[in-house]
């Protein structure tokens, strides 16, 4: 069976999707998620989507509610690695990634998260208001 | 024009808009399409083949491989016998869904491709064309 690995580096969680999601297995990933960071008290997650070809309006909303739940469960989201085609398309076809906030990468997201712990920043994305 | 080339995947399931996405992967590369129409038309499939599973309750895309003198194109059409679109303007709208989508899909799809064309009624099921030049 399919599964999308969810690794705990400190008090952050990282997901590396790999795979062309189904929307199923999108689901599941937002539940073993907010399970996840309930279990390990995790203030950081960082969604790395370097390899992910596409997003269409499905997987956005998979992101947004990720961050959403995090966020009530006191955690920062942190989407990292677009691709550039793939940030051209969301924008032509009106995907707006309100509240969630992204990083160019793996690192420059850590430092994101970071910042938004020790700063005591709102985790909710400024954008927004 | 010319088809050059000309398939059909069934979308009837969720599994199968992973599958669609990938044969219309495919088809992009053939067409020579850069790697942001590839994107753009994959991620147009992608919203239409959910719409066809969720909504239409499954059908078929059907894939061609378009040459038109020098140029070439991809035109997908996705058919389904579903209850079909009772006010097809709305349905294009943006934010308007019937169901738990951001109600993108349809009018996202739209400006993702070059050409669009929806045949729509209820009871009679729904046809979309995509196609794109490259």
């Amino acid at each position: 069976m399919d599964q999308i690995p969810i690794l705990k580096i400190g008090d952050c969680l990282l997901v590396s999707i790999q795979v062309d999601m189904h929307d199923r297995l999108a689901m599941e990933l937002q539940d073993q998620l907010t399970q996840r960071i309930v279990a390990t008290r995790a203030r950081g997650v960082m969604i790395d989507i370097s390899a992910l070809e596409i997003v269409d309006s499905f997987i956005g909303r998979m992101l947004n509610d990720i961050a959403a739940m995090s966020r009530v469960l006191d955690a920062v989201t942190v989407v990292v690695g677009m691709q550039p085609a793939v940030a051209i398309t969301l924008v032509e076809l009106g995907l707006k990634l309100e509240g969630v906030r992204t990083a160019l990468d793996v690192d420059k997201g850590l430092a994101l998260i970071r910042r938004v712990i020790d700063g005591g920043e709102d985790p909710v994305d400024r954008r927004e208001g | 024009m010319i088809v050059e080339k000309d398939e059909a995947v069934p979308v009837r399931v969720g599994d199968d808009v992973v599958r669609a996405r990938q044969a219309v992967r495919a088809l992009a590369t053939a067409a020579g399409f850069s790697l942001v129409d590839q994107t753009k038309i994959i991620t147009a499939a992608s919203e239409i083949a959910r719409n066809t599973v969720d909504y239409g309750g499954g059908g078929d895309l059907r894939l061609e491989l378009l040459r038109d003198g020098g140029r070439r194109g991809v035109r997908l059409t996705f058919t389904d016998q579903g209850p079909g679109i009772a006010d097809v303007e709305q349905a294009l709208k943006d934010g308007y869904t019937s169901g738990g989508g951001l109600g993108l899909g349809l009018g996202g799809a739209r400006r993702l491709v070059g050409e669009f064309a929806i045949n729509s009624s209820p009871g009679r099921g729904t046809k979309v064309t995509l196609t794109r030049w490259k």
